[in-house]
């Protein structure tokens, strides 16, 4: 083509390949746009290596024990059988306890600082409950050791074993440290979310409901809890599976507090292990591939337990706003 | 309706006010109990030797934690050097240039690596980090510690980014500059109350995270050299000397704890009061 | 204000770096917890002695010590039980043992009422750590122990929580002296344990002993005697109930310092001899037999040799028993197997 190619000589050539992704580049906003997008991209790449590793290296217990290791009871090193049922025990328990502790009590400091309490009040004390949420997870562990489990075993638990102790729930030794220490702890630490999120989303709903409801003769309290509330509703379930992925994926005060003891036992006094604590206790030590294989599957269970946490707050919020039709 | 009725549900209305308000101060009673506990046990025992001295062998007092002081430092500013920009950079896209689908992924993915358990980065951080070079080090617990900042980072940098008024960004355009340009000199200074406070809200909450340092920075006795060697953090040290039986060991937890947790607060405080200052202007 | 924010960043990156010195080894150990409060002195007059070496030693467990030192994070490791066939065969390169302290697992326990020293039967012990023997005042214990008031309190049993070469001890004697542990649970750093609350290493276990009343833990005889624990007497293999002390673990072991094997591992465990102790065992530091830092492997070698000649003299005053004398000669010998 030499012939034609003085020819066209002035024509700006195609804008194809490498050449013309360079020419791109030259303004300053491409590049600008190219280097965000590639850290951004990163995160991406990060969480994927993530997964990927945990995936990779978790191969021998998987390929071992398959599916029944999320039903397998046993965690027996020196006979390389492991499961994890003890562990996703562990974690739902200590989990559900501190949330039936954390809602009620976060839920009512939300509406008593949302409703009740004059603004100026109300922005202290809750700045001073987000300044709780910052508190490092070690120092509940130092207070759960020094402070919450001598009052389990010498207060607490007799008390609560005098009134509630037939029941299975209550029966058993109490040590001190447990499952019900564990949940105990959690509740301290995840109340701040939970009051944090609800109050923003009541201090949102618009005055007009609160006023319709108390012109048509509600009492304060029924006008809070049965107009308010439900209005934000989502913004509440929000904040509780806010609260119960933090309480999930919570290691060191759970490890300091619940006794380390993989077994599946119904008494609340009793102690337990949870995935995180586990990880934690063993990691370093886990003497043979498989166990620390094993181990690793379990960060795997743990991490699968969040991300479906995530998948299903999401979905909540989306069908919430769809079928409500109300406004975020 | 009934008088009996109007009377039970004033009734209710009574306790149940009394109740939430019971609640919320129940809850703020509980932080003033940590502090004054922390306070108590901690500031007894936090005397120079503290800050200055290095721990002692098992059975002898007068050990200290300065080298996990300067440790939780060391490791906070690689957190701060690695995690910081990448975060900043990612926020930056999502709130200017990103594109409807991308961004989407972006931000579901990095709510998912924000609820990663910080064992499981921990972990991840080992094999990455750790097992290659065959040694635990600074560098590798810094790693665990950047990637729980890059999350925060990225989520409070997009939204101060996005409270910036598109007005402004259509005045400085108008005026010719280009989208960089905007964001440069623009936008980024006006949230930068913001962004910063997210910032160190970040850093505040890995300075106590322990769990990711465990099999990452290890522990150090003595003073840890440049980057590749483990290191002593005061999170780690607090959980060790914790669960420990030595009396004098548990009043050093309780001086570190409360060490920590007025770094946190203090950063903590620092930090709203940028935001409160930035939100003035 | 955010300019010096960044200088003050940059100034305290640039601290670090120049703070890093030259010129000093320092190595990295990790391990058994049973020996801790020896080697922290040991490694402490030594830093003293040759202040260019550094030994950093985490104590994270005897299982932490062999997975780390096969994993090559760590310089060399401590384990109270010694490497299996399994685990050398593993092993990618060549592991030593080097004894360095003999000690000894003790039943420690917190009963109120109770301040004497309890006499525990084999099977007592069998059976309490099988979950089979639940109360304090059960026959097998009362009749070992006449005249002392146990109460009718469930035993709460604590054992560890994490990879322990204490473990290893009491369920190599366990699995001795019960046929049951033997076949259920076997011998091991870590293992399935039937009852009981886990504790982090010795310090874990013996806080939350002394934490927690009708308790009964293993620990090994220094976190006892540090931490005035009672612990017990236990019946050896020719009947009679010994307590733990620098004589009786010194008996135990000194059968075996006749048939020390070349490796030097060995079990003392239910060791023959009427004043010999039980549960008694060595410890090891496991070293790897090729070093390729010049610099570390002089260290390590140094600091071996100084183990076995001046350390020794350090043991006595921590409660732990010295090495006997054709022990220390075999292992000197073996320092030259480290190149």
């Amino acid at each position: 083509m030499s012939a034609t190619a003085t020819t066209i000589a002035h024509e700006v050539p195609p804008n194809t390949g490498l050449r013309a992704f360079v020419r791109k580049l030259r303004s300053g906003d491409e590049i600008a746009h190219l280097i965000a997008l590639v850290f951004a991209a990163g995160i991406l790449l990060i969480t994927s290596l993530l997964v990927y590793e945990l995936w990779r290296t978790s191969y021998l217990s998987r390929t071992k024990f398959g599916w029944m290791f999320f039903w397998t009871r046993t965690w027996d090193p020196v006979f390389d059988n492991f499961g994890a049922a003890p562990f996703i025990y562990g974690t739902l328990v200590t989990s559900a306890v501190a949330l039936v502790i954390a809602v009620p009590l976060g839920l009512a400091s939300a509406i008593f600082l949302s409703e009740l309490a004059p603004r100026k009040v109300s922005d202290i004390i809750s700045f001073l409950i987000d300044l709780l949420a910052a508190v490092p997870s070690v120092i509940y562990g130092l207070l759960g050791i020094f402070v919450v489990v001598p009052l389990m075993r010498t207060t607490l638990g007799p008390a609560i074993k005098s009134v509630l102790g037939f029941t299975p729930l209550f029966s058993g030794p109490n040590y001190g440290v447990g499952f019900l220490t564990a949940g105990i702890v959690l509740a301290i630490m995840v109340v701040p979310f939970i009051i944090s999120v609800s109050r923003e989303v009541l201090l949102t709903v618009p005055r007009e409901q609160r006023e319709a409801a108390l012109a048509l003769g509600a009492t304060r309290w029924e006008s809070t809890w049965q107009v308010v509330v439900p209005w934000a509703r989502t913004g509440i379930m929000g904040s509780i599976f806010l609260a119960l992925a933090r309480a999930l994926g919570e290691t060191m005060a759970v490890t300091m507090v619940i006794g380390n003891d993989p077994k599946i036992t119904a008494s609340l006094f009793a102690p337990g292990y949870t995935i995180a604590s586990v990880i934690a206790n063993e990691f370093t030590e886990a003497t043979g591939d498989l166990y620390l294989s094993a181990l690793i599957e379990l960060g795997l269970v743990l991490f699968l337990m969040t991300f479906i946490l995530n998948g299903l707050a999401r979905i909540l919020i989306v069908a919430t706003e769809r079928g409500g039709g109300r406004p975020a | 309706m009934s008088n009996a009725r109007i009377i039970w549900r004033k009734t209710v209305n009574y306790v149940m006010l009394t109740l939430t308000g019971v609640a919320a101060f129940g809850v703020v009673s509980v932080l003033f109990l940590i502090l004054g506990y922390l306070i108590w046990n901690g500031g007894t025992s936090l005397n120079l030797n503290f800050f200055t001295q290095l721990p002692k062998p098992v059975g002898e007092t007068g050990g200290g934690m300065a080298n996990a002081i300067v440790g939780s430092l060391k490791l906070l500013f690689l957190a701060a050097m690695m995690g910081l920009p990448f975060g900043l950079l990612a926020g930056v896209y999502l709130a200017e240039f990103g594109g409807k689908t991308f961004s989407f992924v972006v931000r579901y993915t990095t709510d998912l690596l924000n609820g990663v358990p910080s064992i499981v980065i921990g972990i991840f951080a080992y094999s990455l980090v750790v097992l290659p070079v065959k040694h635990f080090s600074t560098l590798a617990g810094g790693v665990a510690l950047a990637i729980m900042v890059i999350p925060i980072t990225v989520r409070s940098t997009e939204e101060f980014l996005r409270a910036v008024p598109g007005s402004m960004r259509e005045a400085a355009m108008a005026l010719g500059a280009s989208q960089w340009k905007t964001i440069v000199t623009v936008v980024l200074p006006a949230a930068s109350g913001g962004i910063l406070t997210g910032m160190l809200l970040a850093l505040a909450r890995v300075a106590g995270e322990t769990a990711p340092l465990l099999f990452t920075a290890f522990s150090n006795r003595y003073w840890s050299q440049g980057w590749g060697q483990p290191i002593a953090s005061l999170p780690v040290m607090i959980y060790t000397y914790a669960i420990a039986p030595y009396d004098d060991w548990h009043r050093q937890a309780w001086a570190a704890g409360l060490v920590l947790l007025g770094l946190v607060l203090v950063s903590n405080l620092g930090a709203r009061f940028i935001l409160a200052r930035t939100k003035a202007i | 204000m955010k300019k010096t924010l960044l200088v003050v960043w940059l100034l305290l990156g640039a601290a670090a770096i120049v703070a890093a010195q030259s010129g000093t080894v320092l190595l990295n150990a990790a391990g058994a917890t049973f020996p801790y409060p020896i080697y922290s002195k040991w490694f402490d007059v030594y830093h003293t002695a040759y202040p260019n070496t550094q030994i950093n030693y985490q104590p994270i467990g005897s299982g932490g010590g062999i997975r780390q030192l096969q994993a090559g994070t760590v310089d060399f490791g401590g384990s109270d039980g010694p490497m299996s066939d399994e685990q050398l065969a593993q092993s990618k390169f060549k592991i030593l043992h080097f004894p360095t302290v003999l000690g000894a697992d003790v039943p420690s326990y917190n009963i109120a009422g109770v301040s004497g020293e309890l006499n525990f039967t084999e099977k007592a012990l069998a059976g309490i750590f099988l979950g089979t023997i639940t109360k304090w005042n059960d026959p097998e214990l009362t009749k070992a122990n006449p005249g002392v008031n146990l109460p009718s309190a469930d035993i709460v049993v604590v054992h560890r929580s994490d990879g322990s070469g204490t473990t290893y001890i009491w369920t190599d004697f366990l699995s001795k002296v019960s046929d049951e542990w033997k076949n259920k649970i076997g011998k091991g750093t870590s293992v399935n344990w039937p009852v009981g609350l886990g504790g982090k290493g010795n310090e874990g276990v013996s806080g939350l002993v002394k934490q927690t009343p009708n308790a009964i833990g293993y620990i090994e005889l220094v976190y006892a005697a540090q931490n005035g624990i009672a612990f017990g007497k236990v019946q050896n293999a020719a009947g009679k109930f010994i307590k733990a002390d620098l004589a009786s673990v010194t008996a135990a072991a000194a059968g075996a310092a006749k048939n020390m094997p070349d490796d030097f591992r060995i079990s003392i465990t239910n060791a023959p001899g009427a004043t010999s102790y039980p549960i008694a065992s060595f410890t090891w530091l496991l070293i790897p037999a090729h070093i390729e830092d010049a610099a570390k492997r002089d260290a390590i070698k140094g600091f071996l040799k100084w183990m076995l000649t001046e350390g020794q003299k350090y043991n006595e005053g921590l409660t732990y028993a010295q090495l006997p004398k054709t022990v220390i000669e075999k292992e000197l010998k073996a320092i030259s197997l480290v190149q």
